[in-house]
This record gives structure tokens, sequence and C-alpha cells, in this order.
């Protein structure tokens, strides 16, 4: 059994430090926390459901329909909303004021758009056969899925370290004013990670049917509240940072699934209120953060 | 010259207190006449429970800039502590709601660590206090101390007057503690606080004590609240009175009147709980959209509220 929730607890991981990505990139860059991250995620669920049933689309290639199109859709939220938000008075409460009316938004146009209903997508489309590994075996869709993210992490890492935009994107995390003084393009940039950022969400979304089970609109706040738990107990800004907190928090959701299963709904809440309170600079942290 | 100064900023004063002891009164006066002209008492009382919860919020939020998404919390707490202190010890209903308040402000003394945090991460943090407190209320285990998810049913102490009364006095009270909390040296001092902390405890400011302060007594508002209200639905489940639509409601309330007065959450609650029954209740989804665009437009354009449109020309809102 404690092998069991250990593998399914690391395969569940990657995916939910997949799922946290895009939230930590947008306030690592930008401060600002977006409340509406999971319900791009849902929005990304609903897009893999709708292009499976409707065109038979296998999710891999939903995955590239959803990042193209949510960047897009990322363009044409941040140039309206936020270089707004940035000049106010107080832009980091504002911010999450506005992102929490996005997702107000969101939540009640996909109860318009796809009714109330639960919505998800047959765990068996990439074949029945089960991963067999130390003597216990799991779904294979897990697996792909932990493959599909743990590969998106590596991209998003690669793009971060070793390509020029990723520098500019690592310098202005590290100091905001210093970037713009040094003539780096800090709006640009603010506005690529936005985009990015909500196009993993979605990405992230494509393969949520298969590891949460069914999706409906009202999913979304709960999704973001996992996400900014992984995000804090990782550290802000750090991929990596995302990979660890989804690993603490699948593993201890398996563990407690197995050993204390009628508390398990506590997990990510739980979690998140110790790690605030105990070690607010996350697992990897290092100085303190000013949010 | 002096004396003609004097005078007029007396006269502001005497002005000033008359429009302050003016919203009390016309809440009072609005809730306690209106249910012999409108006979849904329902849409009263609940209009005057989430003018409470706003208020409430505004409190928090206005005064010290603590945005509580998981406000709710202490609304579901209040409810419970007045359903089990009905059920297990057999209270009569005033006092178990004097006890659910209280519940709920020893639940905000165990969670006051919380206030080390600031901003966004105060936000989701109380968001996930109040969905572990929600999730244990409605725990399978605990069947016999809260009904679990099974709910509560106090049918025999069911007093919808009484509690009426009650929810008339809860909201009342909390308006003028509103306004003298506005008026006194302590919310300038909040206020102070919430614009630099640093600054407003080298000014000899008690910073933790006040804030632990304005925790306490918003706790208490919402348990309250929570109370009377589980008291008057008499029947009700975790999921109705831990619905987290309730503290987004009390702040959208809030925000759209303008926080940090105390007219913002009245005007706030009359005209979006108005807008909200006539289309909110067969239609919820359209009501969603509405005032998820309409919040997106205050961040944009009018951060104050609407009473900021008044203020913006130099008139005094209380």
């Amino acid at each position: 059994m404690f092998t069991y929730s250990l593998i399914s607890g690391i395969l569940f991981g990657l995916f939910f430090g997949f799922m946290a990505l895009g939230l930590n990139l947008i306030f690592g860059v930008m401060q600002m926390v977006n409340l509406a991250h999971g319900d791009f995620v849902v929005l990304g669920g609903y897009l893999a459901v709708v292009l499976y049933s409707s065109l038979h689309l296998n999710p891999v290639v939903s995955l590239v329909v959803a990042l193209l199109l949510f960047f897009v859709v990322g363009l044409l939220l941040f140039f309206p909303l936020i270089p707004r938000l940035s000049n106010s008075r107080d832009p980091e409460m504002l911010s999450l004021i506005l992102f929490f009316g996005l997702s107000q938004v969101l939540e009640a146009l996909m109860v318009i758009g796809f009714g109330d209903n639960p919505r998800s997508l047959p765990l068996s489309i990439f074949g029945n056969a089960p991963w067999h590994f130390l003597g216990q075996s799991y779904q294979i869709v897990w697996v792909i899925t932990a493959g599909v993210s743990l590969l998106m992490i590596a991209l998003t890492y690669l793009f971060l370290y070793y390509t020029r935009t990723g520098q500019a994107v690592r310098a202005v995390m590290g100091n905001r004013d210093e970037a713009m003084a040094s003539g780096l393009p800090v709006k640009r940039t603010s506005a690529i990670i936005f985009s990015l950022g909500l196009a993993l969400a979605a990405m992230s979304g494509v393969l949520s049917p298969f590891m949460i089970g069914s999706l409906d609109p009202t999913s979304g706040l709960g999704l973001t509240t996992i996400a900014f738990a992984i995000v804090v107990i990782g550290s802000l800004g750090n991929p990596l940072g995302s990979v660890l907190g989804g690993l603490v928090y699948g593993i201890s959701l398996m563990l407690m699934q197995t050993y204390l299963s009628s508390w398990s709904v506590l997990v990510p809440y739980l979690l998140l209120l110790i790690i605030v309170l105990v070690k607010p600079s996350g697992l990897l942290g290092k100085g303190v953060r000013h949010a | 010259m002096l004396n003609s100064l004097a005078s007029r900023s007396k006269q502001n004063a005497s002005k000033r207190l008359l429009a302050n002891s003016l919203v009390p009164l016309l809440v009072l006066a609005g809730f306690s006449l209106s249910p012999l002209v409108y006979a849904n008492h329902t849409i009263l009382f609940q209009m005057m429970a989430f003018m409470a919860l706003a208020q409430g919020v505004n409190l928090l939020y206005g005064f010290t800039g603590y945005l509580p998404f998981g406000y709710v919390g202490f609304f579901g707490i209040g409810a419970y502590g007045m359903a089990m202190s009905i059920q297990l010890w057999h209270f009569p209903g005033l006092l178990a709601v004097l006890m659910g308040g209280l519940l709920s402000v020893i639940i905000a003394i165990i969670f006051s660590p919380l206030l080390r945090l600031s901003g966004a991460y105060f936000a989701i943090s109380s968001l996930a206090a109040s969905e572990v407190l929600s999730n244990v209320v409605s725990n399978s285990q605990l069947t016999h101390l809260t009904g679990g998810p099974y709910g509560e049913s106090l049918t025999q102490s069911y007093h919808p007057l009484t509690s009426y009364v009650a929810m008339v006095v809860v909201l009342v009270l909390t308006t003028v503690l509103l306004i003298v909390i506005r008026n006194a040296p302590f919310g300038r001092a909040l206020m102070a606080i919430r614009e630099d902390p640093v600054s407003a405890a080298m000014a000899g400011i008690a910073v933790v004590r006040s804030r632990s302060v304005v925790w306490l007594l918003s706790a208490l508002i919402a348990g309250l609240t929570g109370a009377i209200f589980g008291w008057h639905l008499s029947v009700f489940y975790p999921s109705t009175v831990f619905d987290l639509n309730i503290s987004i409601l009390a702040i959208v309330f809030t925000l759209f009147g303008g926080s940090g007065t105390v007219t913002g959450p009245v005007l706030g609650s009359i005209v979006l709980y108005g807008l909200y029954n006539a289309i909110g209740i067969s239609e919820p989804q359209y009501f969603q959209l509405i005032y998820g665009l309409l919040i997106m437009a205050l961040v944009l354009f009018l951060p104050g509220g609407v009473v900021s449109l008044i203020q913006r020309r130099g008139n005094y809102v209380p």
C-alpha cells in the first residue's frame, strides 16, 4: 500500500506541479496572483472534452491547440487590463480583486456555454493496459500525464535558462526596477509571461480530466487554491519549486487517501496554512518575500 | 476671520454628526417598517444579513486592508455554534445566538496568526481556513456533534419574528460600531496602519493589538449574523452556511458601494441584493456574469466604489 501511494503520489505530484507552473510564472514576474488560474485550467479541460467529443481529437493534439489558443487569449486580456492596473495606487490588492472578477466572469460563461453538469474524458483513451511497477499496477493515463507534465516543466526550464527572453524574464523576476533601468523590455516580457502562464494553465487543464476526474464550472477556485499552495510550498519564480511543491502535495494527498481517507479533502488547505505560517518563503526560498 | 473659520468648522462638525447618525437611523427605520408594507420577509431578512456581513468585510478590508475571502467561515461557525448549543445543551434561541458569536470569536483567536500574512497571502489563506472549518464541520465522523453532512434541524426553536428582530438589532449595532470606529482616533490609527504599518508603529500605534481587535470584532459580527441566519432558517446543511458565495457577495457589495465608508456597504447591499433578487434567483449565472464584469470595471475605473463619485466633488460621505 505504501509503495502504491508513494508512486501514484509522484505521478499526481508531477501533474499538479505542472498545473501550478503558470501561476508561479505570473506571480514571479508581475507580483500578481492570478485568481482565475483554476478557471483557465477548467477551460482547458472543456476544450479537450469538446475537441474529443466533436472531432475525436486526441488530447495530445488538444495540448497544442490549447497552447496557441490561450496564448492569444492571454495577449488579448493583458493589454486592456494589466498596464492600467500597474499604474494604479495599490496594484497587488487591486489585481487580486480584478482576477477575482475575471474568475467570476469565466465561471458564469462556462455555466452559460456548457451547463452545470460535470464533464470528463474516458480514461481508456490511451488503451487499457495498466503499467506495472514494483509489483503494483497503475493507470496508463496517469503515467502518460505525468510524463507530459515533466516534459513541459523541462521545456519551461530550458526556456527560462537558455533563451534571451527567458533571461529577461528571470531578470524581471529578480528586480523589476533594475531590469527596467537596464533597458529590458519589461512590458513585453510581462505580456509574454502572462500569456504563457494562461497557456500552461490551459494545457494542464487538457490533461486534468485524467487526474482529477470530472470538471464542472465551479472547480476553478479549488484548483486555484491547490495551485497557490503548491507555489508557496515550492518557491516563487522557480520552476523546480513547482515540481517540489507538486510532489509534496501529491504524495501527502495519496498517503492521506490511503490511511485517513475521510480527512483527505483537507490536505491542500492544511498544507497551505502550515507552510504560510511556518516557512512563508517556501522550501527552496532564500530571502524574504515582499508580498 | 479666525472666529468665522472656527464657527464654520463647528458647523461642519455638527453636519457630519447629523449625517453619521442618519445612517443607522435609516437602516433601523427601513428594516423595522418595511415588513409592514412588503410581504416577502425572507428577502428583507437576507438583505439585512448580507448588509451586516458587508459591514464586517468593510471593517476588516476598508480599515486594515485585509481582504477575507474566507469570511464565510466565521458565518458558518456562528450558525453551527448556535445550532450545537440548541441541540446538545438545549439553550434558548437568543442565548444560543450569543454562543454562536462567542464560538466564532474563539475560532478567530485560533486563526489570528493569519494576520502575520498580508495581501494575497492573507486572502487565499483565509479561504483555506474557511475550507478547513467547512470540511471539519461536514465530516461524517463528527455526525454526533454537528450532524455532519446531514445538517442541522432546529424546528423546535424556530421563531421567525424574534430572529428578524435580533437581526435588526445586530445590523443597527454593527452600523453604529462602524460609525464610532470610523470617527474615533482608533479608526484613524487603523487607516494609518493600512497605509504604512512601519510608520504607524513608529508613531506609537499598537499595530498588532489594533489589527487583532478589528479581526475579532469582524468575526463577532459574522458569527452573530450566521447564528441568527441559521436560527431563522432552522434547517440548514454545511453547504448552506459555508457557501463561498456568501463571502463573495459580501465582498462585492462592499467594493461596489465603497470600502472604508459606512454608507458604501449599505448602498451596495440594497442595490446589488435587489438586483440579485430580480435576476439572480432564476438565472444565477447571468447575475454572476454581471457582478464579475462589475468588479472588473470597478477595479479599473472606480476603485473607491460608487460613493467616491460623491466624495470626488468634496462632499462628506459618512
